[in-house]
């Protein structure tokens, strides 16, 4: 009896915050998909080789050794060497930051532009969500990486400029989901009764809507790092993003195409690295999906 | 046919859901069978197996359902022994069915005609064109107006009472022996509800076949029923004819039914409702699975599950008040005492 | 109906001007001066002022949009630096092979797309379907410029030496470009159509179906699959439009002279008219796919929507 009050009353002091209780609900979600699960360890597993690994590695990615030209993979060079004798599993592994940080910061750029845009899009509304849509409209219209090959041929190829176009190129996804959430949330009428208490439109973005509209965003951020990365490394295939001799994967697999009548490990590897990381967030994204939003189940 | 001959028969049915965490048995165990050119009420509420029992006639269950166990004799074949090629040349055509939401049971990209065509180019190996010609025929007959023009039409121009006409001009296109309507009319305004209803009844009559009327709405099976069939919670609970149940039901559960409903012919000073909510599949109570909700309920109840058992006038109970076992009141009527009994 | 494409039509229009303002400031964007670097950086200043005028880079900002929308109207893009032919002819003489590639890639992508999802969907749940899922995802996960490496490495190059190495023209040339530049679009569409398949086949109409004595292939094929793939149809408006994206690098590796090809070698040779005509005639092109998606899945939901 007595334990039963204290509980109660530990209850009404501490009422559990239902974020974070939904955030356990979505961890067990997530945890009993087992997709999800493998997309999240290899993501763990790159993260941790990004930092470590280059320690780790035997080789300095960049040394050249011209009597070891082109080995096929063996005990010592495990993905062989390239055409200067670098060990290409060394080249992969110091790749792998590179890789990473373009994709998160690229995301992290086209998602933090791409919310305020949909929240301003979709919380003001008329005129200004008329104009800002058409001109996400505008951005969509170049297919593909079109729109990412236009502002890094005007930019110039570089690393940095890789990142801005991939990030532009994601502004208008993350745009038009934030503006539908926001448009969904702002329904909602505890808003109302928030604004009718007197909260200014940036305390209620920030507070009440933001934390409303997380799900979405989160889901898309994941899913858009494969997209983004894909994007990356073709640019950087085309010569048009990082340069040689950056072990950026897409620029060791352009310069491995030029060895593949012999030499085929060269652009095999870098490839299936890529291939690897973006699966990896594929399937954590689709688990995410899944546990943030039952609807889409399939 | 004698008259007194069975269109269909059904012995210990069951089908359960076999979900992760348990078996959930849906129907478990009913028994009961549909005189020739009858209609059979089964009632109960959203979640008693009524649903799931018609479908499992049709062998229409779907993953991750299965019937488990029992019989369904129809004209003294097994369906359940049919193979699926067998059991399809029966659906549509020896036995239909009709489903309770008109709105959402035509398929929206064919046309009313093609989708009442299928039906005879299926088991009659009719031509396009035949098909359609008899498509209108029956159109004409479920009192569909213009019925050439609508033919033509797509299910999203019809309203819901004219879609319900469609569905059954469908499922009577071959002239079954036997009609499942699964609340065919819970979806539609009380006006149009009527006008179906003695359609079925009035086709019924016409084309000499048996109906079983899956129903919650103890109104409908008093206008359109012959023998009724109660069900709670996967079992049935009582059967009897149409007259012998309204005038003097026998289980506590049936009672409470009829006393929910508004009735014209005494005063009522307020309309029963059954307290309590029926049983979840994954729940079942140990003995009788009324007895958490029965004002009559004693401890033998709450133990043992009591059998369906005959009564004198060749109507069936499943409750221990009529049984030798019965531990409480020994004079008790459910009938007339169940209004101070459920006060009390 | 009407109303609804009228409407399409007036959200458009913005779009158009506003791709056609963005390809127009594409040139001005240039970080320094566009003339010096469009001339190189060995020209002479006179060389530089030539570039400036030829450019009309010394006008008004507005005078110069005005003047390219003109142009526009008129088709003419403009000439190439590079070889002093008008852009819009170059852009033609190759716009055939990558329309080509795209329409090839996405019948490919279609079928096999809708196939595979069908059959995932009806086998839910089964190896099969997994597996089939699996492999959409490595789909969806494969650089395509990879995908065409691997294919010319394994079946182009000795020993099997099925197809040709590079270049368009006859069937044998364009299996593996195709296969390359369709197979994310055969993944995305097979998810898709599954998805779809999967919340299809639970509708009331379905069951209709069946209780009517239709065949369970019938029922998946007639009755399911023509609803489900009304939602497809937008994916595959997008995956067009996406293809003719990807063609970039699909025609960078298999060396096919078209549009792709054109805007990369443009891009490195720093000849401007030419990225900017290419850029801006497949985003229209895009524009147009939608505008037609649009209508048409808007057709084809008409019967569907609840009214």
């Amino acid at each position: 009896m007595a334990e039963t009050s204290v509980k109660t009353q530990q209850a009404e002091t501490k009422p559990p915050s239902p974020q974070l209780e939904n955030m356990k609900k979505v961890y067990k979600k997530l945890k009993k998909n087992k997709t999800a699960m493998v997309g999240g360890i290899l993501i763990l597993f790159f993260i941790i080789v990004s930092i470590i690994g280059p320690v780790l590695t035997p080789f300095d990615p960049d040394a050249q050794d011209y009597t070891n030209r082109l080995a096929s993979p063996n005990a010592d060079n495990w993905f062989g060497t390239d055409h200067h004798g670098r060990d290409i599993f060394t080249r992969i592994i110091h790749g792998t930051s590179i890789t990473l940080y373009i994709g998160f910061s690229s995301v992290l750029l086209g998602s933090v532009a791409g919310t305020v845009i949909g929240i301003v899009s979709g919380y003001y509304g008329k005129k200004i969500d008329a104009i800002l849509m058409r001109s996400m409209d505008v951005l969509l219209a170049f297919p593909g990486i079109l729109l990412a090959l236009a502002i890094v041929s005007i930019l110039g190829g570089s690393l940095q400029n890789v990142i801005i176009a991939v990030a532009v190129f994601s502004i208008p996804v993350f745009a038009r989901i934030v503006r539908g959430s926001t448009l969904a949330v702002k329904k909602l009428e505890y808003v109302d009764a928030v604004r009718a208490l007197g909260a200014s439109d940036f305390r209620i973005i920030f507070r009440h809507i933001l934390p409303n509209i997380m799900s979405p965003i989160i889901v898309q951020a994941t899913l858009r790092m494969a997209t983004a990365i894909l994007a990356a490394s073709g640019l950087s295939f085309l010569g048009l993003g990082a340069q040689p001799p950056t072990p950026e994967w897409g620029a060791i697999l352009s310069q491995g195409r030029n060895y593949m009548w012999d030499d085929p490990h060269y652009a095999l590897f870098p490839g299936l690295a890529i291939v690897v990381v973006v699966l990896a967030f594929n399937l954590f994204g689709d688990g995410l999906r899944d546990a943030l939003d039952p609807k889409t189940k399939g | 046919m004698e008259p007194s001959s069975n269109i269909i028969e059904v012995n210990d049915l069951r089908t359960s859901f076999f979900t992760e965490e348990a078996e959930v048995k849906a129907v478990d165990g009913v028994s009961f069978s549909v005189p020739s050119g009858k209609t059979l009420g089964i009632v109960g509420e959203s979640g008693s197996g009524k649903s799931i029992t018609s479908l499992s006639i049709m062998r229409l269950i779907q993953e991750p359902g299965q019937i488990v166990g029992g019989e369904i004799n129809f004209k003294s074949d097994n369906l359940l022994d049919k193979s699926e090629s067998e059991m399809r040349r029966i659906r549509g055509n020896e036995i239909s069915m009709i489903f309770q939401e008109p709105m959402t049971s035509l398929n929206p990209v064919f046309t009313v005609g093609d989708q009442i065509s299928e039906a005879y180019r299926i088991h009659q190996g009719l031509s396009k064109k035949q098909a359609l010609q008899k498509s209108l025929e029956m159109l004409e007959l479920v009192g569909i107006p213009s019925p050439k023009d609508r033919l033509k039409r797509y299910p999203h121009e019809l309203s819901g009472g004219m879609r319900q006409r469609v569905m059954i001009a469908i499922a009577l296109a071959c002239k079954p022996e036997l009609l499942i309507a699964d609340e065919p009319t819970t979806a539609l305004d009380v006006t149009i509800q009527a006008q179906i209803l003695r359609l079925i009844n009035n086709l019924q009559d016409e084309l000499g076949m048996s109906v079983v009327l899956i129903t919650h709405d103890l109104g409908v099976v008093a206008e359109t029923c012959d023998y009724v069939a109660v069900m709670y919670a996967g079992k049935i609970v009582e059967y009897a004819d149409v007259q012998t149940l309204f005038e003097s039901p026998k289980h506590p559960y049936t009672v409470g039914l009829l006393s929910s409903l508004p009735r014209h012919d005494i005063d009522q000073e307020e309309l029963q409702v059954i307290k309590g909510m029926v049983p979840s599949p994954t729940n079942m109570p140990e003995g009788c699975r009324f007895a958490p909700r029965c004002p009559f309920a004693t401890d033998l109840c709450k133990e043992q599950l009591p059998t369906l058992d005959d009564l004198e006038d060749g109507n069936q109970v499943r409750c221990w008040v009529y049984s030798d076992k019965w531990d409480g009141d020994p004079e008790v009527n459910v009938k007339d005492d169940y209004g101070t009994a459920t006060s009390s | 109906m009407l109303v609804f494409v009228l409407r399409r039509i007036l959200q458009t229009i913005p779009v158009i001007f506003g791709v056609t303002i963005l390809v127009f400031l594409m040139i001005h964007l240039i970080p320094g001066d566009p003339a010096q670097i469009i001339a190189g950086e060995a020209a002479s200043d006179a060389q530089v002022q030539q570039m400036r005028d030829r450019l009309g880079l010394n006008d008004h900002l507005l005078v110069q949009y005005g003047r390219f929308l003109g142009d526009i109207m008129q088709f003419d893009l403009g000439n190439s630096i590079r070889s002093g032919n008008p852009v819009s002819a170059e852009i033609g003489s190759r716009f055939w092979v990558t329309f080509e590639l795209a329409f090839f890639s996405t019948l490919l992508s279609i079928f096999i797309g809708i196939i595979a999802g069908v059959i995932s969907a009806t086998k839910r749940h089964t190896f099969l379907d997994t597996s089939i899922m699996v492999i959409a995802l490595f789909g969806l996960s494969m650089p395509n410029f990879w995908l065409g490496l691997m294919l010319i490495q394994y079946f182009a190059l000795p020993p099997l030496q099925w197809f040709p190495v590079s270049g368009w023209g006859s069937i044998e040339h364009m299996v593996l470009p195709v296969i390359t530049l369709g197979t994310a679009g055969a993944a995305i569409i097979a998810r898709m159509t599954r998805s779809s398949m999967l919340e299809v086949i639970n509708q009331d109409y379905i069951r209709t179906a069946r209780a009517k004595g239709v065949k369970e292939q019938i029922v998946t094929y007639k009755h399911a699959l023509r609803n489900a793939l009304i939602p497809v149809v937008t994916v595959v408006g997008l995956q067009f439009g996406t293809l003719l994206g990807g063609t970039v690098l699909t025609e960078t590796v298999f060396s096919i002279n078209g549009l792709g090809r054109l805007v990369i070698d443009s891009i490195n040779a720093r000849d401007f008219p030419i990225v900017q005509g290419t850029v801006l005639v497949i985003a229209l092109l895009f524009v147009l796919v939608n505008f037609l998606v649009d209508i048409s899945y808007r057709f084809l939901n008409k019967r569907i929507e609840l009214d």
